[in-house]
């Protein structure tokens, strides 16, 4: 099997309202992910866009995106698994190059959500789940998410303040990140204090909507070898289905999507959980990150607020977690947010990341739902 | 007819199971079990993935169920702001789960996961009609 490698990864500053369109967008991510490679847009050979299209208002955005990028006559197309797209397009451009049709891919995620009125964006969030069955009854995301909180508070004695505690980390490491849209450091009293959404998640226990986009260049091993000084070689990779009902849920105290697609991406990577030196995980709520730590066997199931309430996340602690700020800091771009958490790795795994450097990483790991846990992708990443 | 009244916004009508809705008028709530293979499903399928056929009966969810989770939401979607708060719910029941809300006479701090609840058709405004949770 070929080896694959990621040369570049870029993203834009993820904000509230980025005042330019998605292609101005994709192209700042482009453009700081093809910076000082050794290799030209010329050379790559396919364009996988990655974006949630119910918040699009360009029709098949793909076309629009490799015209501006000049990536024509190259084959381009769209892939969507909501909030896990941009990780689904790195296994396809994953799969491509392994396959012997493409050297060189670019993977490109966005979002543009300012694009909408807050009543289309309220109008989109209503029909997040199985729309016949579940939508009908206003289920939401974070109300999905709000009963998978209650069921592990139940089972596991998991409190409100343990998660808050999710936020105070992720806000504190946010602070340092020039791409995050909320810089400013939380205190616990800040996190408990806001309002209810969806109890038992508040304010601040749930990620914002944003504007962004996100680029990484994929390369065969030979490719990404001339391409750049340090490519990060994709050595494991894992992707998982469940129900879009909430009915069709086994547990609702873990995601079945992430346990099954972080066990597939170890195997492949041949190594477990200890051997993991720094980890992005999808924290669109604080309870997603409390439940990403057990899926991922970074805790044993109902152990994972144990994790953040002994500071073993932090970038000094035993598994560095969203040391970038997370969802929750950085805002949720919905296409461009895997993308994003690997560039974070990457960063990482090339000892770039000047605001909070894990130590002598060696091994990274990225983990991304989209929905209500329906789609699950765990990437491992080694230097 | 089929989904066109189900809920508080409904999306799409047309469907296999719209059955369902002519047995919820009539006071059941029901769930769907392959007449081949025996596997039943809620939410209902008219179609059995697991032996490829469409030979499907209905059956009443009936009995109590139990309670396993719940989220009291203040902020809906488009077209729920009328609704606001309101408490949705998961519940088990004998070899299906269900996906609605609890019945407003039950407050918030009354809440236990594990608690009985049975399930049953509620009228809402504008002619339209739901399932909700009550007290088991």
């Amino acid at each position: 099997m070929a080896e694959v490698a990621i040369v570049g990864a870029g993203q834009t500053a993820f904000s509230r309202q980025c005042g330019v369109n998605i292609r101005e967008l994709c192209f700042e991510a482009f453009k700081e992910a093809m910076e000082g490679l050794d290799i030209t847009s010329q050379d790559i050979d396919a364009s996988i866009i990655c974006s949630a299209p119910e918040y699009d208002k360009q029709r098949s955005p793909a076309g629009l995106i490799s015209e501006y990028l000049d990536l024509t006559p190259k084959p381009s197309f769209y892939v969507e698994t909501v909030c896990s797209s941009s990780s689904t397009g790195l296994r396809v451009a994953w799969s491509l190059i392994t396959a012997g049709l493409h050297k060189a891919v670019a993977v490109i995620g966005f979002q543009k959500m300012s694009e909408l009125s807050s009543r289309e964006a309220a109008e989109r969030m209503g029909r997040g789940g199985d729309i016949i069955w579940e939508s009908p009854f206003g289920l939401t995301m974070p109300a999905g998410y709000a009963m998978y909180a209650r069921a592990h508070m139940a089972k596991y004695g998991t409190t409100e303040e343990q998660l808050a505690k999710v936020r105070v980390k992720n806000s504190h490491y946010g602070a340092a990140n020039p791409k995050a849209t909320y810089r400013k450091e939380l205190g616990l009293e800040d996190i408990l204090n806001s309002e209810v959404i969806t109890s038992p998640l508040k304010k601040f226990d749930c990620c914002a909507n944003a504007d962004g986009a996100s680029c990484i260049i994929v390369a065969r091993g030979d490719v990404a070898k001339g391409a750049c000084a340090i490519p990060i070689w994709i050595i494991g990779l894992g992707a998982a289905t469940d129900t879009m009902s909430m009915a069709g849920r086994e547990s609702l105290t873990g995601l079945r999507c992430a346990q099954e697609a972080a066990r597939q991406a170890y195997k492949m990577a041949g190594i477990g959980p200890q051997d993991i030196d720094v980890a992005e995980v999808h924290d669109c709520f604080t309870i997603s990150e409390i439940l990403a730590y057990e899926d991922l066997g970074f805790a044993k199931p109902g152990e994972g607020a144990g994790l953040i309430e002994d500071k073993q996340t932090y970038a000094d602690g035993k598994k560095p977690v969203n040391v970038d700020g997370g969802l929750l800091s950085k805002g949720h771009p919905i296409g461009a947010t895997g993308g994003s958490q690997i560039r974070t790795i990457v960063r990482q795994l090339r000892r770039e990341a000047t605001e909070a450097q894990v130590k002598g990483a060696k091994i990274g790991l990225v983990h991304n739902i989209g929905g209500i846990g329906q789609y699950g992708n765990v990437t491992i990443l080694r230097r | 007819m089929g989904f066109e009244n189900f809920g508080t916004v409904s999306f799409t009508a047309e469907a296999k199971t719209a059955d369902f809705i002519k047995n919820l008028e009539a006071g059941k709530v029901m769930a769907t079990r392959c007449k081949k293979c025996g596997n039943s499903y809620f939410p209902p399928k008219a179609d059995c993935p697991s032996c490829l056929s469409s030979d499907v009966e209905w059956f009443e969810v009936a009995g109590k169920g139990k309670l396993r989770s719940y989220t009291k939401v203040n902020y809906g979607p488009t077209g729920f702001e009328a609704d606001t708060p309101y408490i949705l719910a998961l519940g088990e029941f004998d070899g299906v789960q269900i996906l609605a809300r609890l019945s407003r006479d039950i407050e918030e701090k009354d809440i236990k996961v594990g608690m009985s609840l049975i399930v049953s058709p509620v009228k809402l405004p504008d002619n339209r009609i739901a399932y909700e949770f009550k007290k088991g």
